[in-house]
């Protein structure tokens, strides 16, 4: 399928609400431009993502997906993110494996104190999904007729 | 002479009436003969008359760990959702246990799943089991009407025809390329010990896909799964699946349609092996039920290929070395994270 001319991707991030929550917040105060493709869902932590909301967020119409945690050793749970590395390492392998597209799925540490690397973030992916093209993979057919 | 499957069985009768009759074990989980040819059912023995019933054969392809959280919650006492559990030992049951087997065995206990002091566990070396769908395959046409069993062959015969087989040549993908055929953990051997069987490359069939480009990879995928009715016998049968809501019947927030639209199936089948992560022994369960001949058991084995590769453990070897999804380490390889990739950071 074409994309349509005027075609913007929505991308659902996942944040985790003491890092990259908190880096998106300090993005808009410090008035950082980054697109507004994304739609931010704030998570308790990063260890909170199970790999059926990220599908449920495709299947549902979204473009792509961005997971964000704190950065290693900084998880205010401790350890919440340490856990969620090793599933999100399996969880994009087996997607690549399924030949969905390298890129619909991101995963990133940002922390509290990097709004301007949050910006960045969220162009690099803007700039990857739309790259891709709508996501099609995922979506049911039927959704598309209606 | 009797054959080596003939000697297991009469040893598995006669452990499992010792057992019954000591009353060291309430019920003894094993197999019977099946009503068709090339089945075996499983089977709970609870007195001593029915041990005779128990058989050993190379068509016990259903996982029989897949049994054991439901039998011993049912030999419980009966009791209330808040009631404090009763006091003393419970009762206890055992189960004849292969090397998957024993090892789906150990993640249940891992997972508090099962009481390693309620099980005995009777461990028998596995030959490998006997593809039915390979056999049916070769008699293609041909209605199969018995299947006798030597050591090294299979006789099969039907209406009109009696031809001999290499037991060998059926055995099942998972057993030809499995390394641990010896439980893991036991309380009794039956039969002989089995040796450690190597396989030169036994992630050579997840390689073959992992080469494909990204387009004939989704094309394989889209089509592999295009068969599935969804009649979910994959998640019945797998010792893992014991959650008492499955995220396939979850109605609010739905995870995935009940169609079997491509892309429900496709969500399915993703998730499900997903749930597997980290804890799949390549029993062969799931695959060996599907009616529809589907090779869901690539996507597991995938998993568990880049568990190894990437956290050098596997699932269930022993019951002192925690799941791989339930630890981690500080070096964990996080090349995938984007913010992890110096190249794509531009200036910084």
């Amino acid at each position: 399928m074409e994309p349509k001319k005027n075609w913007e991707p929505k991308i659902i991030a996942f944040l985790c609400t003491w890092c990259s929550y908190a880096g998106a917040d300090l993005a808009g105060v410090s008035r950082f431009q980054y697109p507004p493709n994304i739609r931010i869902v704030k998570v308790p932590c990063s260890g909170r993502i199970s790999p059926n909301l990220i599908l449920n967020a495709l299947n549902n119409g979204a473009d792509g997906v961005l997971v964000s945690g704190c950065h290693p050793g900084d998880c205010h749970y401790i350890s919440g993110n340490y856990f969620a590395r090793r599933r999100f390492a399996l969880f994009d392998n087996l997607l690549e494996f399924i030949g969905i597209e390298p890129g619909r799925v991101n995963f990133s540490w940002i922390s509290a104190s990097e709004g301007e690397q949050f910006a960045e973030v969220v162009k690099e992916v803007t700039a990857k999904v739309k790259k891709l093209g709508p996501a099609t993979r995922l979506v049911k057919k039927i959704n598309e007729a209606a | 002479m009797a054959t080596i499957n003939e000697k297991i069985s009469e040893e598995i009768r006669a452990q499992a009436r010792k057992l019954l009759e000591a009353k060291e074990v309430e019920a003894f989980l094993g197999y019977c003969q099946g009503s068709l040819p090339m089945t075996a059912r499983p089977f709970v023995a609870r007195t001593p008359e029915d041990t005779d019933k128990l058989v050993w054969n190379s068509f016990c392809v259903l996982n029989l760990a897949n049994y054991l959280p439901a039998l011993l919650k049912s030999l419980e006492p009966p009791r209330g959702p808040r009631d404090p559990a009763p006091e003393g030992p419970l009762p206890r049951a055992a189960i004849l246990a292969t090397g998957c087997w024993s090892r789906n065995i150990v993640i249940q206990i891992q997972e508090n799943q099962v009481d390693r002091d309620r099980v005995v566990i009777c461990g028998i070396a596995s030959r490998g089991m006997v593809a039915q769908a390979k056999v049916k395959e070769l008699f293609a046409g041909r209605e199969i009407l018995k299947v006798v069993e030597e050591d090294h062959k299979l006789l099969v015969s039907g209406k009109g025809f009696s031809e001999e087989i290499n037991r060998w040549s059926v055995i099942r993908n998972n057993c030809l390329t499995c390394i641990h055929p010896d439980p893991v953990m036991f309380d009794v051997r039956i039969g002989e010990e089995g040796g450690q069987r190597k396989s030169d490359n036994r992630f050579a069939d997840v390689e073959e896909i992992e080469n494909k480009s990204a387009a004939q990879r989704r094309q394989w995928f889209e089509e592999e799964f295009a068969s599935c009715i969804r009649c979910y016998a994959c998640r019945n049968a797998c010792p893992l699946c014991y959650c008492p809501t499955c995220f396939v019947d979850d109605a609010k927030p739905q995870w995935v349609g009940k169609s079997v639209d491509q892309v429900d199936t496709s969500i399915f089948h993703i998730l499900r092996a997903y749930h597997c992560a980290g804890r799949c022994t390549d029993c062969g369960s799931c695959e060996s039920v599907c009616p529809m001949g589907i090779n869901m058991r690539i996507l597991t084995k995938k998993l568990t290929s880049d568990v190894l590769n990437l956290y050098g453990s596997e699932a269930g070897l022993a019951l002192d070395s925690p799941l791989p999804l339930t630890t981690f380490k500080q070096e964990d390889p996080q090349d995938f994270i984007i913010t992890e990739q110096p190249a794509d950071k531009g200036g910084e």
